[in-house]
């Protein structure tokens, strides 16, 4: 068991030579050895020791930086500058990166220890860390349960306490919905707040790096370090700078929209009950819940899966076994290059996805899809900016039901991608999103709730999360 | 051409702008380094690796579209254009679709008759070049990423054009411009400037366009004007025959001056633009352009009505001098030494651009400095040389690079003035040929020429020509 709940609490103990960082370290090494059987690593750095005493030695000085200390895994789609990158597929089965993600760096800056890179699915497309090249990721909950994706790894590595948090990135809900399924925070930021220099592209316009944590603290720590503008990424984009970690606490009253669309037909009992009597603490602690809808959110899981796959399958031409990654012994002439290697290299979740990617936006089929799915993007956007006219927050569960069985939906896409109906939305319109655990149902599962706010107004998020998470 | 057609011809045009970095990474745009040597992992397509705009080329297309009338669009985007091809790492080439950065210019050629044509520019937009595949190995295609990322403009025109000679007109006033701007070298051999020509043919009068073919692959001016007569006669021939054009694109082979089709599976791409998420729209707002306007620097039409005007010249001469800015601006250099403008048009136009011809190089490798070239047309004028001499040191200074002074004086070459010594000389041609001065003074005066002949040639062509006339008559009258 940690002697810490999160990185103040473990800053102390590391000052006051209470807890020594090397032990810790190993002891976190050790704990990933045990729990192999639940894959969350793709790789792990056994050479992050060798950092341990040093910054230990600079915590006790004062010179560490915010994270000092602070045992952090990434999910396999962020850059590390000659580390591997796989992106849990064959196609990049061999591949090390030559630099590091923006997000990376800034945490390695801080003093964090990089301790190895997470399970995902593959090109973090899916919703149970099925689809990896490396095999599924076990629920720590409950082994014949999924734990979620596409950052399954990530989830799982916190939830397990094998580190301190973990990156992990959400395109359509692959940080929010495994953090439900796992029970541990985490948080989608808006749109820009973090660069995505570095991450292994999916659908670019949805991309964003967000923590997985044990602690709304630690989150919000986090998030502090990474986000920012940063000139190697077009789209990333100043915003106020907050303190986070230091502005948790607050008497703030909120008002608190539920959608009704969230809370409809398809939404497991348990969960709604759970949601409901968070909402009635709420309320009884002097905050204001107030229905409200949002009705295209019934659009919003075939209007990601049209932009999300059309901007993956030009964003995954470049694994065309021409100039790196996995060739196919097979090339007799460069059609058969191109067609072997991306045949042999993708999963079928990947390859089903540059289809349907590459058939949005063909000719003759471009304005019946993708323009209109950016039209439908365009006017989800404008019914989230007229809600956030009357309340600062948005509460909905993370996911219609708890985790699923192994094997479940693998053979069922479309019910697959249902389990991501209450998340794409944040990211089709860019505003952040954090899972809260909020109890287990009566299998034992995590059940989550999801917070959203207003585009860069993570702030509402993490006060509130803090609030729900003491309450 | 058959008069009963008429052909229509548009052209795109891709040009290498001649910025320090590449348009969506840092790398050097530099030409001839070792393959695979100005490469990052921007340029190279690596997972993550996202592009950031390199605003110099934002000003640079703004430039060429003021120069020529488009109309500049305030926010333009990028697109991905979506295709393999082994010299393009990222499976696809970042372009602009929908909202390119220019639009609706249009610019005037003067054709050989002396009437004006009018032909509009449909668009211009920025994007990335490819890299280049290098087929030279048996049985290997080499690919070198260095040009990869270089930023390109493309320039396409309507389908105003009706012959080649106009095509040629266009693409020639395209390069003036553009080389004015000083934004790309123009350099078509070396690809620095490309150009593809659509054409179709219809019957005249027609107002429904034939089936047009694309033709590629033409690395001259020379080979456009030769591409687009040779594509006109067969689709003409075509038609004559009852066929059917065929839409399609040819490669130009120069060697055998035909254009033949591609083969079919390297074209009929579906390129499935979209909007590049990566990059933000490009905004350019009043301020960036008018500031970006009182960079352009005066544009060959303007600067020939000012030559014309200003130094008196013939629109011929204009039209020569103005034709690059660099051989504009050498000429104007030669004008701040001498005020004798024509003379200095007649040079250039003559004797300098001979070497040029001969050598096959530009003005600016031309060795002979404008301050130079104009001190020995000053010479003249003042009469210390005569215009033969003048001859005689130019060629000097080719090889030597020497100022005009100096060789006049290291070779002796100042003329005489002195009517003494053009007397001493003048005596002895007549005492040596007294047949000629019989005839001359028989009334045959065309034997002056004669006389004028031998003594600059006994002066080795120093005399002063006028003097050596007047005291000729002079003295020849007296043998009477
Ligand atoms: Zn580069």
């Amino acid at each position: 068991m940690l002697q810490y709940k999160n990185h103040f609490q473990k800053l102390e103990l590391l000052r006051a030579n209470k807890l020594s960082l090397k032990k810790n370290v190993q002891d976190f090494l050790t704990s990933i050895a045990k729990s192999k059987n639940l894959n969350a690593f793709n790789f792990v750095f056994e050479d992050c020791l060798d950092n341990a005493e040093i910054i230990q030695k600079k915590i006790i000085t004062g010179e560490a930086g915010k994270l000092a200390g602070m045992v952090i895994a990434i999910k396999d789609v962020l850059s590390i500058k000659d580390k591997p990158l796989t992106c849990s597929s064959k196609i990049l089965g061999n591949f090390n990166s030559i630099y590091t993600a923006t997000a990376v760096q800034k945490l390695i800056n801080q003093d964090a220890i990089i301790i190895g890179k997470t399970n995902c699915d593959e090109f973090a497309m899916g919703s149970s860390n099925e689809n990896s090249a490396f095999g599924p990721v076990l629920n720590p909950h409950d082994n014949s349960k999924v734990p979620g994706g596409s950052s399954g790894g990530s989830a799982v590595s916190v939830a397990a306490k094998l580190c301190d948090a973990a990156l992990g990135t959400d395109t359509g809900g692959s940080i929010r919905q495994p953090a439900a399924f796992c029970g541990v925070f985490g948080l989608k930021p808006t749109y820009g707040k973090v660069s995505r220099f570095g991450l292994t592209a999916y659908g670019s316009s949805f991309d964003t790096i967000g923590p997985f944590s044990n602690s709304v603290e630690d989150t919000a720590l986090i998030l502090e370090v990474i986000s920012g503008k940063d000139e190697k990424d077009s789209t990333s984009a100043e915003s106020e700078k907050i303190n986070y970690s230091n502005s948790l606490t607050t008497d703030k009253k909120f008002k608190i929209g539920i959608p009704k669309e969230f809370f409809g037909a398809g939404l497991n009992q348990e969960i709604n009950v759970a949601i409901h009597n968070i909402l009635n603490k709420l309320k009884s602690e002097g905050h204001e819940i107030i229905d409200v809808s949002l009705p295209l959110s019934e659009y919003s899981i075939p209007t990601y899966y049209i932009l999300a796959t059309a901007e993956a399958s030009s964003n995954l031409a470049r694994y065309d076994g021409a100039h790196f990654g996995f060739r196919s012994k097979d090339t007799p002439n460069l059609k058969e290059l191109y067609t072997n290697s991306r045949t042999e290299g993708f999963g079928k979740e990947v390859k089903r996805r540059i289809m349907l990617g590459t058939y949005v936006l063909s000719a003759g089929y471009y304005d019946a899809y993708y323009n209109k799915a950016q039209k439908v993007r365009r006017l989800l956007k404008e019914s989230y900016d007229k809600v956030f006219k009357n309340v600062e927050i948005i509460l909905t569960p993370t996911t219609p039901t708890t985790a699923f069985n192994l094997g479940e939906k693998s053979n069922d896409p479309l019910e697959m991608y249902l389990t991501d109906i209450y998340t794409t939305s944040a990211n089709l319109v860019g505003i952040p999103g954090m899972n809260i655990p909020v109890g287990f149902d009566n299998k034992k599962m995590p059940i989550g709730m999801q917070l959203m706010a207003n585009q860069f107004n993570e702030i509402a998020i993490l006060q509130l999360g803090k609030v729900i998470s003491e309450l | 051409m058959n008069s009963l057609y008429e052909a229509v011809i548009g052209l795109e045009v891709h040009a290498q702008l001649l910025t320090e970095t590449k348009i969506f990474c840092g790398c050097s745009t530099n030409f001839g380094n070792p393959p695979n040597t100005n490469v990052c992992l921007v340029c190279l397509g690596h997972p993550g690796a996202l592009p950031v705009l390199n605003q110099k080329v934002v000003e640079f297309a703004v430039k060429m579209g003021l120069a020529t009338d488009c109309t500049i669009n305030r926010n333009s985007i990028f697109a991905r254009k979506n295709y393999f091809y082994p010299d393009l790492p990222k499976g696809y080439q970042i372009s602009q679709f929908e909202k390119p950065i220019c639009e609706f210019g249009k610019l005037v050629v003067v054709k050989n008759d002396g009437s004006m044509k009018e032909i509009q520019i449909k668009r211009i937009h920025m994007e990335e070049d490819a890299g280049k595949s290098i087929h030279d190995q048996e049985e290997t295609t080499l690919i070198d990423i260095n040009r990869c990322g270089t930023p390109l403009l493309e320039i396409v025109s309507e389908p105003d054009m009706n012959s080649a000679e106009e095509a040629y007109l266009y693409l020639s006033k395209l390069r003036q411009i553009i080389t004015y701007l000083g934004i790309c070298d123009g350099n078509m051999e070396e690809g620095s400037f490309r150009c593809d020509a659509n054409v179709s043919v219809r019957l005249k009068g027609e107002s429904q366009l034939g089936t047009k073919a694309e033709i590629k692959n033409m690395n001259s001016f020379r080979n456009v004007e030769k591409a687009i007569e040779f594509e006109i006669k067969r689709q003409i021939e075509i038609l004559e025959d009852g066929g059917k054009i065929i839409q399609q694109t040819l490669l130009w082979n120069a060697e055998q001056n035909i254009a033949l089709p591609m083969r079919s599976k390297e074209e009929a791409h579906d390129y499935r633009y979209f909007p590049d998420p990566d990059l933000m729209p490009v905004e350019v707002d009043e301020i960036w352009k008018s500031e970006i306007e009182k960079k352009i620097p005066e544009l060959p039409d303007t600067r020939c009505k000012r030559f014309i005007e200003q130094f008196n010249l013939p629109n011929y001469d204009a039209g020569i001098l103005t034709s690059s800015k660099e051989l504009a601006d050498y000429f104007e250099k030669v004008t701040e030494v001498t005020t004798d403008y024509k003379s200095a048009s007649n040079w250039i136009m003559t004797e300098v651009l001979k070497v040029l011809s001969e050598g096959k190089i530009g003005i600016s490798q031309f060795i002979i400095s404008p301050v130079n070239l104009g001190n020995l047309i000053v010479l003249i004028n003042n009469k210390t040389i005569s215009i033969k001499i003048a001859k005689e040191v130019f060629l000097e200074m080719l090889k030597s690079n020497q100022e005009p002074d100096t060789i006049i004086k290291d070779k002796n070459l100042l003329q005489i003035s002195d009517t003494t010594e053009i007397e001493t000389i003048i005596d002895k041609v007549i005492t040596a040929n007294p047949k000629d001065v019989q005839e001359f003074l028989s009334g045959k005066e065309k034997v002056i020429g004669f006389f004028v002949g031998q003594v600059m040639k006994e002066s080795k062509g120093k005399a002063n020509p006028q003097i050596v006339n007047e005291l000729l008559k002079k003295k020849l009258s007296q043998q009477k």
